[in-house]
């Protein structure tokens, strides 16, 4: 009776119209795709994106050119010159980031110690030629002034699980 | 007609005047007949696309318009996919033979194009309304498995040539099956002239069409269509996973939109022939007022676009056939099955005048 049942559940091919069930019905369900542009995915306050140096409330900056974050970085993608300044404070003369190196892995951010460094929620900037991947400190300064505000909301949010 | 084929002898004499003529009139019909296709065929792909696109919960292309049309949203892709394959260079490899390799993609889109003559979208147009149209197809589709060998051969590669030999296996014997259901038609309708195969269909409703006779038959014709035209789930001749591309992994450019617009035309000669054997070509479903009014062109196409949405729907559907598996379904399942029903299908028809009367066998018989 199983055999016979078998048989005829084969050739009619029961399984594969079950099969067929299930993608027809697929094909009325409502899409889950975002689109991109129009639709964005929420962000975390702790997305690792486009780097940028912050200032204090005064404008002065905050790197101290204590190089912990050169020296955390694991693709050795900074490079950090200091001098002493004419007021007697150690400060950056050159502070590069080469994001064609860079992963994201936000090790610089966690290391400094006077959150200078810090991973923006920008992720769509893009580049043409190699040397402009390689931000300078005017660049990073600028991106910390423009997004600062956003900046400080989100170190805010993440403070209590530091 | 008859008015320009009488300026043409007017203009060119007599004797050329009539051969100038059917060569025109002939390529403006071969040209009425090819374009459509292809541009169907673009658009199958886009179909294709969004219709797998929505069972797999996505939204498909929805990007390229005409004119920034918002409505148009997605419909200018098989366009601009087109003019990128255009712009393309066709790598030919170093070790292929060139000109094999340049030859195979043309041989395999001739036979896909040239099936197209006998078909006949309604009783009027037909652009060769030939006797033994159904051995036309049949003989033109097998050629088409020339372009696919010879491409995996002149690429010098063996992921080609694995594709190669494996398409080749799996359309030869898918080709018996096929022929042996198409058998089982021209037993119905006593005739080779696919004209007459979709008169023979002709009657009250829809259950005069071969579909409820031969259902058996319309499967194995429709899943052998599904595998002689190489698509999932019996795409191992392309098998991505396995072999890359299969047959057509060097081709690149124009090239390998020969292959593509061949497959696809393949693909909707198929499901057109599946509609005229089994689901009554042109005919309307029901032979009253508001069927009859609609042309027997529209019904033909709807048919068409019918069977081609189970193509797609197949292929998003099912995991594709494991090759020895594919040659025990041609070989052990379609091949019997086929046989048995033309066996069956003469015996019923050798059956006395008295019993063929019956209710719903006089339908038939």
């Amino acid at each position: 009776m199983n055999r016979i049942k078998k048989f005829f559940s084969t050739f009619l091919l029961f399984e594969l119209l079950k099969g067929m069930a299930v993608t027809g019905k697929y094909l009325f369900k409502p899409k889950i795709t975002v689109h991109y542009p129009e639709e964005k995915t929420p962000q975390s306050p702790r997305f690792r994106g486009l780097h940028a140096l912050r200032r204090y409330p005064n404008g002065e900056e905050r790197c101290i050119a204590c190089k912990l974050c050169e020296a955390v970085c694991p693709a050795m993608a900074i490079t950090i010159e200091s001098e002493e300044r004419a007021d007697g404070t150690r400060r950056t003369t050159r502070y590069d980031i080469d994001l064609s190196k860079c992963i994201f892995c936000g090790f610089c951010e966690e290391s400094c110690p006077v959150d200078s460094i810090v991973e923006t929620r920008i992720l769509e900037y893009h580049c043409e030629k190699r040397e402009d991947f390689i931000y300078t400190k005017e660049m990073l300064l600028a991106v910390g002034d423009r997004y600062e505000e956003q900046i400080a909301k989100d170190r805010e949010a993440d403070a209590r699980y530091r | 007609m008859e008015n320009i084929q009488r300026q043409f002898e007017q203009v060119f004499g007599t004797d050329w005047g009539l051969m100038l003529f059917t060569l025109t009139s002939n390529l403006v019909l071969i040209f009425a007949i090819v374009v459509p296709l292809l541009l169907c065929v673009a658009y199958l792909t886009f179909a294709e696309r969004k219709i797998i696109a929505y069972m797999q919960i996505r939204v498909g292309p929805n990007r390229v318009t005409f004119f920034g049309i918002p409505w148009l949203r997605g419909w200018g892709q098989p366009i601009a996919d087109a003019v990128k394959a255009i712009m393309k260079e066709i790598v030919i490899p170093s070790g292929a033979n060139k000109m094999l390799f340049v030859l195979a993609p043309i041989l395999t889109i001739m036979p896909a194009l040239a099936a197209w003559a006998v078909i006949p979208f309604s009783p009027e147009l037909v652009l060769a309304d030939i006797n033994a149209g159904l051995l036309y197809i049949l003989a033109m589709t097998s050629m088409g498995i020339y372009g696919i060998i010879i491409a995996g051969w002149a690429s010098n590669s063996k992921y080609a040539f694995l594709g190669a030999m494996r398409s080749a296996a799996q359309v030869v014997s898918y080709e018996l099956a096929m022929g042996f259901a198409l058998v089982c038609v021209l037993m119905m309708s006593q005739s080779l002239n696919i004209g007459d195969i979709v008169n023979g269909q002709q009657g009250d409703s829809l259950l005069n069409w071969y579909l409820i006779p031969l259902f058996p038959m319309f499967l194995v014709y429709l899943i052998s269509g599904v595998a002689e035209t190489n698509r999932a789930p019996f795409d191992v001749a392309e098998g991505e996973s396995e072999i890359v591309a299969g047959f057509h992994v060097d081709y690149s450019g124009m090239a390998f939109t020969v292959f593509f617009l061949a497959e696809y035309s393949n693909m909707i000669l198929v499901a057109t022939l599946t509609s005229i054997m089994f689901l009554g070509g042109w005919l309307p479903p029901l032979d009253i007022a508001p069927f009859t009014l609609i042309p027997g062109f529209i019904w033909l196409l709807l048919k068409i676009a019918f069977i081609l949405f189970f193509f797609l729907w197949f292929r998003a559907t099912f995991p594709r056939y494991r090759y020895d598996q594919i040659m025990r379904l041609g070989w052990k399942v379609f091949i019997p099955i086929t046989l048995v029903w033309i066996v069956v299908l003469g015996l019923i028809m050798q059956l006395p005048e008295s019993i063929r009367n019956l209710p719903l066998l006089n339908i038939w018989f």
